[in-house]
């Protein structure tokens, strides 16, 4: 269609003009800006707000009911003191040493198997995903009839096997280790549909070349699809960084931050010192400073798991 | 010969790993689920299926918290949340992809450095927000905050940029509004990214826990995993697992039958904030 052909068209919506021109009319800046306006209020107020002054209560006392109350840089100070602070940063550490690790094994070793011409695929891959949709309080119960010392499932299975009960969730010294198998079971589901889809994008001719050059199984998963995996490694190490940061309820129910606060997660610190004590400043405090460990941490993690582009 | 020996080797293997590892994933379900209806002394045995069937747990379950009511609480946050996230995301989604103005680009990287603060900076300050307006022990709390969703407006707006042109000028030319334009035009060619952004939102809102427990403490407000899990330390279970069990169950059953049903699309949605990422 022409402007000719539909004389009635102002020239400016005509669709023989369309792209930029057509959409530049007199509404559309309006238009534009009013249909994000409910977005960007709410986040001006639910994450503009608080961010900031999230920055203003790391110099403050405050109780959330009396008037806050200035206090300069103790709440920064204070974290450097506080012992048990830095015990849930690194009790939450260990469950990322224990955890992703195993998460990326068992991750890598489902989709590999899936990654075959076999019936039944989409069965297996429903199965694994399965625990990764349900809450993360219904795996907690379950695990802690799973893990209970006496009556648990685990331990029935390990005596009948002729084996030693294990003080899964009440030794201090594997208490963070069972959270960290029962996480890994929780979400390994998620990073086998990663990896898969990774698998997947590696071009078949790649592996046809290696296995015609005699490359053993063992060399063609080392050479092709370990490095062309590399994005999607980087992905899964980041993304289950993340998650394991905010480690919360699954102490939280299990073993309160116990024994001897071997499960003290940081999350379930910063919760307890907000909602038991009251100390909103030290708590905002907290959580900043824990954010700046993860952003740490993630730009470590990227430094030596990416390789650069040939 | 040989070769097709190995194969078959190698094919059973295979399918021995799998089903290894299905077992590994679905038998715990399957022993809660039957768990569920065994007396408390059975609980610790290997046996799958109950030597005696009893009700008992959900009955101590029922009697001690209002877990009917938790339900509903979770299911109508729920629906409100995800229905917000959906009109307003889209909304805005439209506006970041569609229409031109200035600031477009900025707003748009704005909302996606919402996406890379943790919410633990945030927790605290929304917290003391929420208490000052007093929205706690309240829907309003539960959902207001959690309105917006970042992750959907990015599927969507992802999306509504593949849409044909020629017919949304089409439309346009017949003198169609940006808003009608949207829900009667936009909505209908955007189904799959809608259900996408409605899986990831509905799923992990049904499953926060750790938002309700700060600003909830009335159990006339609780949602269901917050009353789980409250239930499982708070003492209303006494101590037995079975019960626990009951409770968990009740909450973890609706998610496992809906997953069921529309497997596919839970797993593509909710993979596709890793795989986008």
């Amino acid at each position: 269609m022409s402007p000719q052909e539909a004389p009635s068209i102002p020239r400016s919506l005509s669709p023989s003009r369309m792209g930029p021109t057509f959409w530049k009319r007199s509404s559309e800046r309006r238009n534009g800006i009013l249909m994000v306006a409910p977005y960007a209020l709410h986040l001006g107020l639910f994450f503009g707000y608080p961010l900031l002054f999230a920055f203003v209560l790391v110099f403050q006392r405050w109780d959330i009911v009396t008037p806050m109350h200035f206090v300069g840089g103790k709440n920064l100070v204070r974290v450097f003191q506080d012992d048990l602070f830095v015990r849930s940063v690194l009790n939450t550490g260990l469950f990322l040493a224990i955890h992703i690790p195993l998460q990326i094994a068992f991750a890598l070793f489902f989709a590999e198997l899936l990654n075959q011409k076999l019936a039944g695929r989409r069965f297996f891959r429903t199965i694994y995903f399965l625990p990764v949709v349900v809450s993360g309080v219904v795996v907690t119960i379950l695990f802690q009839q799973l893990f209970s010392f006496e009556t648990g499932y685990v331990n029935a299975v390990l005596t009948a096997l002729g084996g030693q009960r294990v003080p899964w969730l009440v030794s201090p010294k594997w208490a963070m280790p069972s959270i960290a198998l029962m996480a890994t079971w929780k979400n390994v589901g998620f990073y086998v549909i990663l990896f898969l889809a990774g698998l997947q994008n590696i071009p078949t001719s790649l592996y046809e070349v290696a296995y015609l050059e005699g490359a053993t199984t063992w060399q063609r998963w080392r050479y092709v699809t370990l490095p062309l995996l590399n994005p999607m490694m980087v992905t899964v190490v980041v993304l289950s960084t993340i998650g394991g940061f905010s480690l919360f309820i699954e102490p939280y129910i299990l073993t309160g931050g116990g024994p001897l606060d071997s499960s003290l997660s940081a999350l379930l610190y910063i919760y307890n010192q907000a909602f038991y004590f009251n100390h909103m400043g030290y708590a905002a405090t907290l959580g900043l400073l824990f954010a700046l460990i993860i952003f740490l941490v993630v730009t470590l993690q990227r430094r030596f798991v990416e390789t650069r582009e040939q | 010969m040989k070769h097709e020996a190995d194969m078959s080797v190698k094919k059973i293997s295979l399918y021995v790993a799998l089903t290894l590892g299905a077992l590994v994933f679905a038998y715990p379900f399957v022993w809660m689920a039957m768990a569920t209806f065994k007396p408390e002394l059975e609980l610790g045995g290997l046996a799958l299926v109950p030597t005696h069937w009893t009700l008992d747990s959900y009955r101590r379950v029922v009697e001690t918290v209002p877990i009917g009511r938790a339900f509903l609480n979770s299911l109508f946050v729920v629906v409100c949340v995800t229905t917000a996230a959906l009109v307003f995301g889209s909304m805005a989604a439209y506006s970041l992809s569609l229409l031109r103005w200035r600031g477009r680009d900025m707003t748009f990287n704005v909302i996606l450095f919402t996406m890379m603060v943790p919410f633990m900076v945030l927790l605290i300050p929304l917290y003391t927000l929420v208490v000052k307006f007093g929205w706690t022990d309240s829907y309003t709390g539960l959902v207001v905050p959690f309105m917006m969703n970042a992750t959907a407006v990015l599927i969507l707006r992802q999306s509504f940029m593949t849409l044909p042109r020629d017919l949304l000028e089409a439309a346009r030319i017949d003198g169609c509004g940006d808003l009608r334009m949207l829900f009667t035009i936009v909505w209908p060619l955007s189904l799959p990214a809608l259900v996408t952004a409605g899986i990831i939102v509905f799923i992990g809102n049904w499953n926060e826990v750790l938002w309700p427990i700060l600003v909830v403490r009335k159990e006339t407000w609780m949602t269901m995993p917050q009353m789980v899990a409250l239930f499982s330390v708070g003492g209303g279970a006494y101590g037995r697992l079975g019960p626990q069990l009951a409770a968990a169950f009740l909450l973890g059953l609706p998610v496992i039958l809906a997953y069921l049903v529309f497997q596919k699309h839970f797993i593509s949605s909710l993979a596709s904030t890793g795989l986008k990422g």
